[in-house]
């Protein structure tokens, strides 16, 4: 007679439990609107900094000062971006969820995503005024996935897998002298597309 | 089954009470105003759930200043933690 209330009662239980300590209103669109932008950006960028290439040898991207600028702003306006639609898709689902957006959790959660990521960025930028052209692609990757790894015990789990492949793909496009985009394009935009898709339909968008 | 009702603690049947210690026994401390917004209760009546675990000692209050402004940390006691394992192993016996 009393099952249904205790099976409530454990349900309360947990659902107070992961939104007193995870940040849960990550939302699955966000994800696929961040995949979509990435790979348009990529495309642009591809675009733009391969051309004439002969096939026959080692890709070769070609960088100078005036493509470098207009590298430098598609990544700004595409991150630009697609924080606007992250911060809307959020704030839809932590209404949804009776989370706020920006409580402790979330800020745990960005916290321990900013760290590695900010450094990463850094990093990114010594590298570009250094030349190191080829490394900046793989070096977003693999300190982006260390965020999310990081940041991972903050939110749903699924963040934790999404980083470690973020890592891999990172190492190997380090490899891969002058493939860095298409990797980059694989990480940022595909990857972000699967698993926005998984999260909206196991979790709600 | 007489047993598993035993370990059944009618502190924690009341909704609120059962949200404040799910967030507690998680989290080393909450204070007054994450704890309202998370269970989505009035001042009032948090207060008196509050005060009706405080007294069962299930819970502990620490007070502290932030400039002038009173702030008021709950965390979970050993005893409290204790108490709510206790309860959700019974709840988890009855409904399997």
């Amino acid at each position: 007679m009393n099952k249904q209330k205790y099976l409530d009662d454990i349900k309360d239980i947990k659902n107070i439990m992961d939104r007193s300590t995870k940040f849960i209103s990550l939302s699955g669109l966000s994800g696929i609107s961040a995949g979509i932008l990435a790979l348009i950006a990529s495309y642009i960028a591809y675009r733009l900094v391969y051309f004439d290439q002969n096939y026959l040898v080692d890709r070769i991207a070609v960088i100078n000062y005036k493509t470098l600028i207009q590298l430098l702003l598609i990544a700004v306006a595409t991150k630009l971006l697609a924080i606007l639609l992250g911060i809307f898709f959020t704030s839809k689902k932590a209404k949804k969820n009776g989370q706020k957006m920006w409580d402790a959790q979330a800020r745990r959660f960005y916290i321990n995503l900013l760290i590695p990521l900010i450094t990463g960025g850094l990093l990114c930028l010594v590298l570009l005024i250094r030349g190191y052209v080829s490394l900046v692609a793989p070096m977003t990757l693999i300190f982006y996935g260390l965020g999310l790894v990081n940041a991972s015990n903050h939110s749903i789990s699924d963040i934790r897998s999404l980083g470690i492949i973020e890592i891999i793909l990172g190492l190997i496009a380090v490899c891969f002298v002058g493939y860095g985009l298409i990797f980059w394009a694989i990480g940022f935009g595909v990857m972000h597309i699967i698993y926005g898709i998984v999260m909206h339909y196991k979790y709600g968008s | 089954m007489k047993h598993i009702l035993n370990d059944i603690n009618k502190a924690f049947e009341n909704k609120i009470r059962l949200g404040i210690m799910s967030a507690l026994v998680v989290n080393r401390k909450i204070d007054f105003n994450t704890l309202k917004e998370l269970l989505d209760v009035t001042d009032g009546n948090l207060a008196s759930h509050l005060k009706a675990l405080e007294k069962r000692e299930y819970i502990s209050v620490h007070k502290e200043f932030i400039g002038r402004k009173p702030r008021t940390q709950y965390a979970a006691t050993k005893l409290g933690k204790a108490e709510f394992k206790k309860h959700i192993r019974a709840i988890e016996k009855l409904i399997s």
